[in-house]
């Protein structure tokens, strides 16, 4: 073993004494699992149009019959206007899941790039970046993502976008936090004199000691994101009607819920469990979160 | 962060809403003036001639870099403007809304640091207990519902099925405590796994150790030698949980019909009222900085230590 591998082992990440995948994250993962092979082969199992009309059929359950007798075929019934809920729960969960997923990985990508180069670079670079960050932090996250969406008029890329700017700002602190100690570790130091290059450093030194933090707050993330383009949907403000989304069907199917709470309950249960899986799979509670948010603002 | 930094942080803000208000009121989908125009008149009323009146009466046919300067100057005199709706000064109208989101964002984080906190200490002071299990249970469960639908169980269980409270209204009492117990439920949910974990990496540290070994009480510990390094990590969550509380107040106050400065948020983007949701904006942004400058100041008076 020479010296260098001797310094790098010396700098590796804490080995963790729980093991990797705690029944937690298992529950969590097999959630979002589900969910998402829902998203993307729902349609494939049972085809049918989730903007399709059966006025006959409104509001029936899982058993609705056509006038002729035959049975329908919506596995968990119709909605108020007589659209299959299956359906329009495939495509809503399939929008809300890609536009989340979109911004997430926008989010980490600038994120990562921009706090590994305030970190690196220090100076005025730094300061103007997080003044940056730190003056969109001030802003709620809501009312950037409601301002992009009446800038630009295709919803769906306002919120992907409104979201993306809303969530850089999480991971820039992170990996600004992290970056900075990382940077200034002998490995890094050696791998540089040795002559490697700025990806080799960071896939080597930096990535590993980020990578925990950084996924679960892409889980994070990811739940929030959710969670707005939902809130949204559900003020009426997020994705028009009659786009199937999570949180429009909710304040949709909302007056017939005595008369038909099954149809409600769906996209509820759905919203829920999906936002679950992701917070386990996360860790389970803020603490990640709000210890790096913490971290960050005393910096 | 040190206070000109803060002041970095509110000149950012301001420089940032503002832009972004007059990007929204150059880039309105369709022409901004019949929006307005609906919006003052109803859709009804609406033709070519009220357009038109709107589009001279704003000078809507400058446009341009000269325009932005004209916009921040506008801003940084604070003026505000007014509403493209009702004509009435922004000013006013924020006034108004903001004393009735104040008050019931006030109840909300009061009831929450009666719910979160005291819980979150007594399951930290014994970690791993049945109470710091369930707690974080409950608190798992509670963090994986948005806040639109916990209005929304509340609503149907409590006010339509009991018939115990009003579902939505302004101005008594029992008006607050839904709208403030939804905010509070999401809030006590984070607040209470943070004391929590204040409070357990406390009761393991040496000198919590050494004031049980010199015979003081649990509660005397608590009091004198617990308490404040608590503290310390709630305060600094306080600035952050102010954001939490303005997004709420957004969602929430849509949904009770609360006439506060979220609801007027929702409806001037609705009718593409910009010197509103400008209005808006600056006020819950430069109010972040604030109480962010706050909580800092006070956290140093919690914990000294840190000073340069």
């Amino acid at each position: 073993m020479n010296v260098l591998e001797r310094v790098s082992v010396r700098h590796a990440p804490q080995a963790i004494s729980r093991p990797r995948w705690p029944l937690r994250r298992v529950i969590g993962a097999s959630l979002v699992g589900s969910l998402v092979s829902l998203a993307l082969l729902g349609l494939w199992i049972l085809p049918g149009d989730p903007l399709e009309q059966h006025l006959y059929l409104a509001l029936q359950g899982m058993h609705a019959t056509y006038a002729d007798g035959n049975l329908a075929s919506a596995p968990l019934g119709y909605d108020h206007l007589g659209r299959s809920l299956y359906h329009r729960l495939v495509a809503a969960l399939g929008l809300s899941l890609s536009i989340a997923a979109g911004a997430v990985i926008c989010a980490t990508l600038a994120g990562i790039s921009l706090g590994v180069l305030a970190a690196g670079r220090g100076g005025w670079v730094e300061r103007l970046l997080t003044l940056v960050a730190d003056s969109l932090l001030a802003l709620p996250g809501l009312l950037l993502v409601l301002m992009v969406s009446v800038i630009l008029p295709s919803t769906p890329v306002a919120l992907w976008l409104g979201l993306s700017l809303v969530l850089w700002v999480e991971f820039f602190r992170l990996s600004r936090a992290t970056g900075r100690s990382a940077l200034a570790s002998p490995g890094i130091e050696a791998s540089r004199l040795l002559g490697f290059g700025v990806l080799y450093r960071f896939r080597h030194h930096l990535w590993p000691t980020m990578a925990p933090v950084m996924l679960t707050a892409m889980a994070f993330g990811m739940a929030n994101a959710l969670m707005a383009i939902a809130a949204l949907g559900f003020v009426h403000v997020g994705i028009p009607e009659p786009t199937p989304e999570l949180g429009t069907m909710m304040v949709e199917l909302l007056p017939y819920w005595r008369e038909a709470p099954l149809a409600l309950l769906t996209p509820v249960l759905v919203t829920f469990l999906l936002l679950l899986g992701l917070l386990l799979m996360s860790g389970g509670d803020a603490k990640a979160s709000t210890a790096g948010n913490i971290a960050g603002a005393r910096a | 962060m040190n206070i000109s930094s803060r002041l970095l942080q509110l000149v950012m803000v301001v420089l940032m809403v503002g832009g972004a208000s007059f990007l929204m009121m150059q880039s309105l989908p369709g022409d901004a003036s019949w929006r307005i125009a609906a919006g003052r008149y109803g859709y009804d009323a609406l033709d070519a001639a009220a357009a038109a009146s709107v589009r001279a009466e704003m000078g809507m046919e400058a446009s341009g870099g000269l325009s932005f300067l004209y916009w921040l100057g506008d801003i940084l005199r604070l003026e505000l403007g007014t509403s493209l709706i009702t004509g009435e000064p922004v000013w006013n109208e924020i006034r108004h809304q903001l004393g009735n989101s104040l008050s019931l964002a006030g109840a909300a984080l009061g009831l929450s640091f009666l719910i979160g906190p005291p819980l979150g200490l007594l399951a930290g002071l014994r970690a791993g207990g049945l109470l710091d299990r369930s707690l974080l249970a409950i608190c798992s469960l509670l963090r994986a519902i948005p806040q639109f639908l916990l209005a929304l169980v509340l609503i149907l269980l409590i006010a339509v099925e009991m018939g115990l409270l009003p579902a939505a209204g302004h101005g008594e009492a029992k008006h607050f405590i839904l709208p403030a117990l939804t905010l509070a439920l999401g809030l006590a949910a984070v607040s209470a796994r943070l004391a929590r974990d204040a409070m357990a990496a406390v009761t393991q540290t040496a000198f919590h150790d050494f004031a049980r070994w010199k015979g003081l009480s649990n509660a005397q510990t608590f009091w004198r030698h617990g308490l404040r390094h608590v503290a310390l990590p709630l305060v600094t969550y306080l600035g952050l949980q102010f954001v939490t509380l303005v997004e709420g107040v957004v969602v929430i106050e849509s949904i009770f019909g609360w006439p506060g400065i979220g609801h007027a948020l929702v409806h001037a983007i609705f009718s593409r009222d910009v010197p509103m949701v400008q209005g808006t904006a600056l006020v819950l942004g430069i109010g972040f900085v604030v109480i962010n400058l706050l909580v800092d100041l006070l956290g140093r008076q919690l914990d000294p230590r840190g000073v340069k």
